[in-house]
């Protein structure tokens, strides 16, 4: 039975077209009260493309990371894409690849500290793209950049390129690759908003393990949909982007920096 | 001015063959580095993710550009017909042939998958200023090839200037682009720049014409061949300019930068403190690479001395490997500014100098690459007629006046005397 | 000369000695592929090809010729693999392709290895919860409450009173 304070919020009365939007979208997103939504995270899905159709470009995929629920020693994200994309190290710091890292802040002048996350900011103009010589690197449809590793020649181009440093290129020999992310020995790559997931309706790695194990910090979803999370978001708060200032309208966005 | 004979040279002393075993030594060295890198990937080399591009990128830069540079000799005769130059014209289409195979196969080699060297020549991405250097690279041969046809058949002479016009134009295009791979790179202050383009073009000069005279030296001098100092004067003062006009485009280049705010950090870097970069900015690059040549160049003593000339040319050789490194590495050691004003640190080496240590595989393969393009011309030179039997004055300078002739005087007045 | 080098060749062969024909494994599961043996024996590659760049640069998820689906059904355990512990498609795929002196290059980045279940439940069993204030989701009681109302509502089908 529900409360009064929360009988409002419940009313107008659910007619059959909210019942099925209700349970069909899988995404429990309620009202409590003005302003306030509670999301469930774990069943939080985005939008699941029909098998035989092409990514569209009336989506465009966004990542919003608010810095400042973030903590310096705080590595969820990091661990959780290594754990979703299989690009474990060999203790070789310099040479290992890091799809995802979190950068930590201090402020020259005031000392104030902030830690955030950084990975391929999936920018609307890529310069890794611009550069590759052979288009192994793209950019899908929906927004998302990857690396097509069957044409990539290896030339580290697109590394030089990165204003991000996003990129990594794999110095070593790849054993046991998880089955729906191939990787290899001699080619580029980065991080790909786990565009396996995407595909299937979920989130990424590294949203899914901040929203479970962290402080929510992240916040994925289609950027042209006014009704998406992180649009709302993105519409209430004042949000900045990674070197605006290079004009490559980047999909990951951020708050608190 | 008397008649050009071109000859093979005749190649069949031990030095000579020697020299060849040296060079393929050389080339065996980088082959076995080049599968040493492929067989356990290019973490046993120094590059690593933060130094994408290492010691093989700075080698082929330098043999590619000085590549473009070598034709300059040929251009000035055919192009801008300086009688002077003409006999040179078939070595300086060679040796830039040479240098851009030798630049070209370290470039191929150090790739991460050079066993799809295929597809990068079948799929194009024609927003990649790359993908035009592949059109712009492997059409130098075809253009040069032709050229140098034009100039060595009889028949052909006619076409000459055509052609010689045609590969100027090609070489120019080529090292625009080779320059523009930097310039493009909005990513780093130390590159994105417009003057990238123009100063690779004076750099090619600069070099090319440096490499040129020392083959020449050493071409001439193995082979016994005469050399006169017409030629080598010429060559010299060229130098001279064109060392003048690097260090213009280098002035130009800082300055500029300097008045940037957002680029006094790497600035600082390069020119300050930024330890072995600053060293081989200012000891290398500007100082032996630089202003001594010029010393040594235009010096009415030393510029008469051929050792001199020869060591300004290798001056300026060094000072050009010190150039590419400080921009090639140089300008990766520098951090990427992703927030500018905060201090950075993360596990991914962010905010702080990236160091670089050149493996022996990558030094090997570069060197591979320069003896990969010594090996061609020294074994062209046996198999064509590439180089005049001889360099005289007499023989070759238009201007040429025959000394006084004061011992015909006397010989006449002896046998007058006698008769 | 040709005649007795000819000679001997057809002899040899004849005896048996000659390269032994490929004997690629048996599918682990499956009656019948997606295409007569005939069809894909000659053209796998192409479809291959063709269905990466569709799956990759345009997002085309589920087609036929999967790569995943490849090594589903016919990834088997051999003595030379692992002690024959793991099933891959190096039993099936490299015999042919041994034969032919084809060289693949798929293997360098795709795994070969069958894949096993897909687990449910959270994707991060071992990472451990970092946050150690209050968990941000589903502890707060009255939003639970809240949301067991709904669901008993949406069950029942009609507004509550």
């Amino acid at each position: 039975m529900t409360s009064p304070s929360n009988k409002k919020a419940v009313t107008p009365p659910i007619d059959a077209a909210r019942r099925n939007l209700l349970k069909g979208a899988g995404a429990l997103t309620v009202t409590l009260a003005a302003g306030v939504t509670l999301i469930s995270p774990a069943r939080a899905q985005i939008m699941v493309r029909k098998s035989g159709q092409p990514a569209s470009s009336d989506i465009r995929w966004g990542l919003l990371i608010d810095a400042n629920k973030c903590t310096v020693d705080c590595e969820v994200c990091v661990v959780a894409c290594r754990t979703e994309n299989g690009w474990e190290g060999h203790g070789r710091p310099e040479t290992d690849p890091q799809w995802i890292r979190k950068v930590n802040l201090k402020d020259k002048k005031t000392g104030v500290r902030v830690s955030l996350p950084v990975m391929c900011q999936h920018c609307e103009t890529p310069p890794c793209v611009d550069v590759c010589p052979t288009g192994a690197s793209m950019k899908r449809a929906d927004g998302i950049v990857l690396v097509d590793k069957h044409i990539c020649i290896g030339c580290r181009y697109c590394m030089m390129a990165c204003p991000y440093k996003a990129r990594s290129f794999v110095h070593e020999d790849v054993t046991n690759q998880k089955p729906y992310q191939p990787r290899g020995k001699g080619t580029v790559e980065a991080c790909t908003f786990c565009v396996h997931r995407v595909d299937a309706g979920r989130i990424p790695a590294c949203v899914e393990a901040c929203t479970e194990k962290a402080y929510g910090a992240l916040t994925f979803g289609d950027l042209n949909d006014p009704s998406s999370e992180i649009s709302k978001q993105v519409s209430r708060y004042v949000t900045t982007r990674i070197r605006a200032d290079l004009g490559l309208e980047p999909g990951v966005i951020y708050r608190g920096i | 001015m008397k008649k050009i004979v071109y000859r093979e040279i005749e190649g069949s002393s031990a030095g000579f063959y020697s020299l060849l075993a040296w060079f393929g030594l050389f080339i065996i060295a980088a082959g076995a580095a080049t599968l040493y890198m492929e067989e356990y990937g290019h973490y046993v080399t120094g590059m690593t993710n933060q130094i994408v591009w290492g010691m093989p990128h700075v080698f082929a830069v330098f043999l590619i550009v000085a590549a473009s540079g070598a034709l300059n000799v040929a251009s000035i005769s055919s192009v801008f017909g300086r009688k002077i130059y003409k006999p040179l014209g078939r070595l300086s289409a060679l040796l830039a042939i040479a240098l851009l195979a030798g630049g070209l196969a370290v470039l191929v080699l150090d790739l991460g998958r050079n066993d799809r060297l295929i597809i990068a020549m079948t799929k194009y991405n024609f927003k990649s200023i790359f993908a035009w250097n592949i059109y712009l690279y492997s059409g130098f041969f075809v253009v040069v090839g032709i050229y140098l046809w034009m100039m060595m058949e009889r028949k052909m002479n006619r076409f000459t200037r055509v052609a010689g016009l045609f590969a100027f134009i090609w070489r120019l295009s080529l090292t625009t682009g080779t320059g523009s791979i930097f310039g493009f790179l909005v990513a780093r202050e130390a590159y994105d720049s417009a003057i990238m383009a123009p100063m690779f073009i004076v750099m090619s000069f600069s070099f090319g014409l440096a490499i040129f005279i020392l083959v020449l030296m050493a071409a001439y001098g193995w082979t016994g061949r005469p050399l006169g100092d017409a030629v080598i004067k010429r060559l010299k003062n060229l130098l001279g300019v064109f060392v003048a006009g690097v260090l213009y485009f280098v002035t130009v280049q800082h300055l500029t930068n300097l008045y940037a705010a957002g680029n006094q950090g790497v600035e600082r870097f390069i020119l300050l403190d930024g330890g072995i970069f600053t060293s081989l900015f200012w000891v290398g690059q500007v100082f032996l690479g630089g202003l001594v040549p010029l010393v040594l160049v235009f010096h009415p003593v030393t510029g008469a001395m051929r050792q001199y000339v020869a060591l300004a040319a290798a001056l300026v050789i060094l000072g050009g490997f010190a150039q590419i490194y400080v921009i090639i590495i140089g300008g990766q050691a520098y951090p990427l500014e992703l927030f500018p004003g905060m201090e950075v640190t993360s596990s991914f080496f962010d905010g702080q100098i990236n160091s670089y240590t050149p493996s022996l595989a990558e030094i090997a393969l570069g060197l591979g690459g320069v003896a990969l393009a010594l090996a061609l011309v020294t074994f062209a030179a046996k198999v064509l007629p590439f180089l005049p039997m001889s360099l005289a004055d007499a023989d070759i300078d238009p201007h040429y006046m025959k000394p006084e002739p004061e011992a015909e005087m006397n010989e006449v007045e002896g046998t007058e005397k006698a008769a | 000369m040709l005649a007795v080098l000819l000679g001997g060749a057809s002899a040899s062969v004849a005896a048996g000695d000659g390269v032994p024909l490929p004997n690629p494994a048996k599918a682990f599961k499956g009656q019948q592929c997606i295409e007569p043996v005939g069809t894909m024996r000659r053209l796998h590659g192409e479809y291959l090809i063709h269905q990466r760049d569709e799956t990759l640069r345009q997002g085309i998820r589920g087609k036929k010729y999967s790569l995943r689906q490849c090594i589903a059904c016919h990834a088997t355990t051999s003595p030379d693999v692992e002690n024959g512990t793991v099933r891959t498609i190096q039993p099936f795929c490299a015999e042919c392709h041994a034969y032919a002196a084809v060289t693949i290059d798929c293997f360098s980045c795709h795994t070969g290895k069958a894949e096993d279940d897909v687990k449910t439940g959270s994707a991060y069993p071992d990472i451990p919860s970092h946050n150690k204030r209050k968990p941000w989701a589903g502890k707060d009681s009255s939003a639970v409450a809240l949301l067991d109302s709904l669901k008993a509502e949406l069950d029942k089908g009609s507004p509550s009173p």
